[in-house]
């Protein structure tokens, strides 16, 4: 079906029911309670969040899980799709469309450039060099290309890039006749509009933003996951097995990991671009090599080289950051409320600097524990829940097996 | 004028001359074995051939046209394979899979960016892969993780890879070193297999007299980086110089 196996067809689908469920799925609390305060996740902006840290760890996962290419630096690609989202909104107009066109082919163009010169080394000297160009953009967006004053201010600096009410916007409106700045939408839809669900004390929310960007994280989804079964992502993974046997049997390794370089490359400026669509604003900080670092992070945490491992290891890593940057000290004060007041303080304090602002913190902790004892990230984690509920590891194992005998079904 | 001309060969590593003057010719549709002591620089020749080392003087023709300069992945798409002293296959991937990467090799060029369609229903490719694997007696293993087959198996298949491209010349360093004696002799009958119903060059480099005189219709002795002798396999076991240089010191041993 759609040119993908039984159990590809399979993971395909759940992925679109939890992505079409998603404000279900999401906000399992009644509004208003104190558990939804805290856990419920269903809100628009985090939910495009979700699936747009999605697309950037899927085609991450193209040029790490395959090639084994570490690239330290692709929040420059992540910031490059922004910033050409934005100047779209600017000169031409405030459908989505032409932005998310042009941030992926201005990524594209520079993850060329980048690829190029940066795949002349591979290991630990690629992922410096990638690291080292996407800290250049970083500079180069924070002060030398956006200077204020001067009349070649492609990022505006420190501010960030935003719209202005005197821009021209030649195909739509620099202002709306209330004199305010016009919104981002997909032909007349706004992306801020949403359709709200009352039942009984639950609030749903369809977000229009949400929904496109969902979409396009299925399309990409799906593309990678043909490329992962094509003879290209089958050469992809040949060239992280064995360079040597490659050149001496006939290929050209440059050109595939170029390839893989430009898509994932491609996939991040889509990322990027789709940021801004939901917000138009993007500051020199998406670029910042901790950002890069954080998108390395997701596609561990989820599973490198599985198929369905970076949409969980970005879910995890975004829900994670929101519920723990969300604790502060007086919700904690009334979560150990029962306690006495001694060890109430006492724990307070031990657990302050993990939560709120030292969400870091925590985040790292759970990474470092899902390295050491799921170095297949989460998607290991969920197999051996799968086997341990079932207890039938053994007989799936085999029956995989079975499968793997019969491929071409 | 053979498949393969070696004309005046130089190269050096710092002050070691590895080859001197090597000149060779190698017939087509003959095997061809060279040995020599270690540091003989037999390894080196063959990286010579491959595009791996490029030598300080000298040509290197693969029928009429120079191989010097060109890319290894160039060269093997001219028609020379290569297997490996300790084999090169892709570890990662099942057995079936390393057998496919040649055979798209092979049709498709040294680049192709088919990325949308599925591997698996390539009937081409598929049948190729798996009608290569029966000849060489892993059909059952095709599923099978590469990197857990024995030595033996890794090297079959290795040799298998090489020959699902159809090489016109097929260049072995050293295919049996560290094997079992039963895995030798079961690397010997492939090659004479291959030897006698594929249109091929064999160039073989080995230590194991025994696979060398079961196989070679000429023998090339390389000492100090210069072949001393070139010739039949009987001339060359009486020839009192190999003796002198080579035989006589694997029989001591
Ligand atoms: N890349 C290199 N740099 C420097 N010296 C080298 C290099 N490769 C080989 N040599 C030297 O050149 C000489 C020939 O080496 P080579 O590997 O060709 O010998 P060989 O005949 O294959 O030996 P063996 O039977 O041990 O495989 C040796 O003295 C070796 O140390
Ligand atoms: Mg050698």
């Amino acid at each position: 079906m759609l040119g993908l196996t039984k159990k590809d067809f399979t993971l395909f689908v759940v992925v679109i029911v939890m992505v079409a469920l998603a404000p279900f799925l999401l906000n399992p609390f009644p509004q208003g309670s104190s558990l939804a305060q805290m856990f419920n996740a269903g809100y628009p902006d985090l939910m495009q969040r979700f699936v747009i840290f999605g697309i950037l760890v899927i085609g991450f996962n193209i040029l790490f899980g395959l090639t084994g290419y570490l690239s330290f630096g692709h929040a420059a690609f992540l910031g490059v799709g922004s910033y050409s989202a934005v100047w779209m909104f600017k000169l031409l107009g405030m459908n989505v469309i032409p932005g998310i066109l042009l941030s992926m082919v201005v990524a594209g163009i520079f993850a060329l450039a980048i690829g190029y010169v940066s795949l002349r080394r591979s290991g630990i000297y690629f992922s410096i060099l990638t690291l080292a160009f996407a800290q250049m953009s970083y500079n180069l967006a924070y002060s030398v290309l956006g200077n204020p004053s001067s009349n070649f201010n492609l990022t505006n600096g420190e501010t960030g890039l935003q719209l202005l009410l005197t821009d021209p916007r030649i195909l739509g409106q620099s202002t709306t006749p209330d004199g305010s700045l016009p919104v981002t939408n997909f032909f007349g839809i706004a992306m801020r509009d949403s359709y709200e669900l009352r039942l009984g004390d639950w609030l749903f929310t369809f977000n229009a933003g949400y929904y496109l960007c969902g979409i396009i994280m299925l399309i990409s989804f799906y593309i990678s996951i043909r490329i992962f079964r094509s003879p290209f992502g089958m050469m992809l993974r040949a060239v992280k097995s064995n360079q040597q046997r490659m050149n001496y049997t006939g290929l050209n390794t440059k050109p595939y990991t170029l390839a893989a370089f430009v898509i994932s490359g491609v996939y991040a400026g889509l990322a990027g671009g789709l940021l801004s669509s939901m917000d138009p604003l993007a500051g020199a900080e998406r670029m910042h090599w901790t950002a890069s670092g954080e998108i390395v992070i997701m596609a561990i945490l989820g599973g490198v080289g599985t198929l369905i491992g970076p949409i969980l290891g970005a879910g995890f890593n975004e829900y994670f950051k929101n519920i723990l940057s969300k604790i502060n000290d007086s919700v904690l004060h009334q979560w150990l409320g029962f306690l006495p007041d001694g060890i109430e303080d006492f724990l307070v304090t031990i657990i302050h600097p993990f939560v709120g602002k030292g969400w870091h913190l925590t985040l790292g902790l759970l990474f470092m524990i899902v390295i050491i004892f799921l170095p297949g990230g989460l998607v290991e984690g969920g197999k051996r829940l799968g086997g341990m509920i079932t207890g039938r590891t053994r007989r799936s194992a085999k029956a995989e097996a079975k499968q793997r005998n019969h491929p071409a079904e | 004028m053979g498949i393969l001309e070696v004309k005046n060969v130089n190269k050096r590593f710092g002050g070691l001359q590895a080859l001197g003057d090597v000149n060779l010719s190698i017939a087509e549709h003959s095997v061809h074995a060279i040995i020599g002591p270690n540091g003989a620089g037999k390894s080196t020749l063959l990286n010579c051939l491959v595009g791996k080392l490029m030598p300080d003087t000298g040509s290197v023709l693969f029928d009429g046209q120079s191989v010097l300069g060109r890319k290894p992945y160039q060269i093997n798409q001219m028609g020379i394979s290569r297997v490996f002293q300790t084999p090169e296959i892709f570890g990662d991937l099942s057995v079936l899979e390393n057998m496919m990467i040649p055979c798209f090799a092979k049709r498709d060029g040294s680049f192709g960016l088919n990325a949308m369609t599925n591997m698996l229903k390539d009937r081409e490719i598929v049948e190729r892969a798996e009608h290569m694997l029966e000849e060489m007696n892993m059909a059952d293993k095709r599923h099978m993780h590469s990197a857990s087959l024995s030595r033996g198996d890794k090297r079959r298949l290795e040799i298998g890879m090489c020959l699902s491209q159809e090489p016109r010349l097929l260049l072995l360093d050293e295919p049996t070193a560290g094997m079992a004696r039963a895995d030798t002799n079961n690397t010997i009958d492939l090659l004479k297999q291959i030897r006698d119903q594929r249109d091929i060059t064999i160039v073989i480099i080995e230590h194991d007299m025994h696979v060398v005189f079961s196989l070679a219709e000429r023998i090339t002795v390389l000492a100090q980086g210069t072949p001393l002798v070139e010739d039949t396999p009987d001339k060359i076991k009486g020839h009192p110089k190999v003796r002198e240089a080579y035989l006589g010191e694997t029989q001591a041993a």
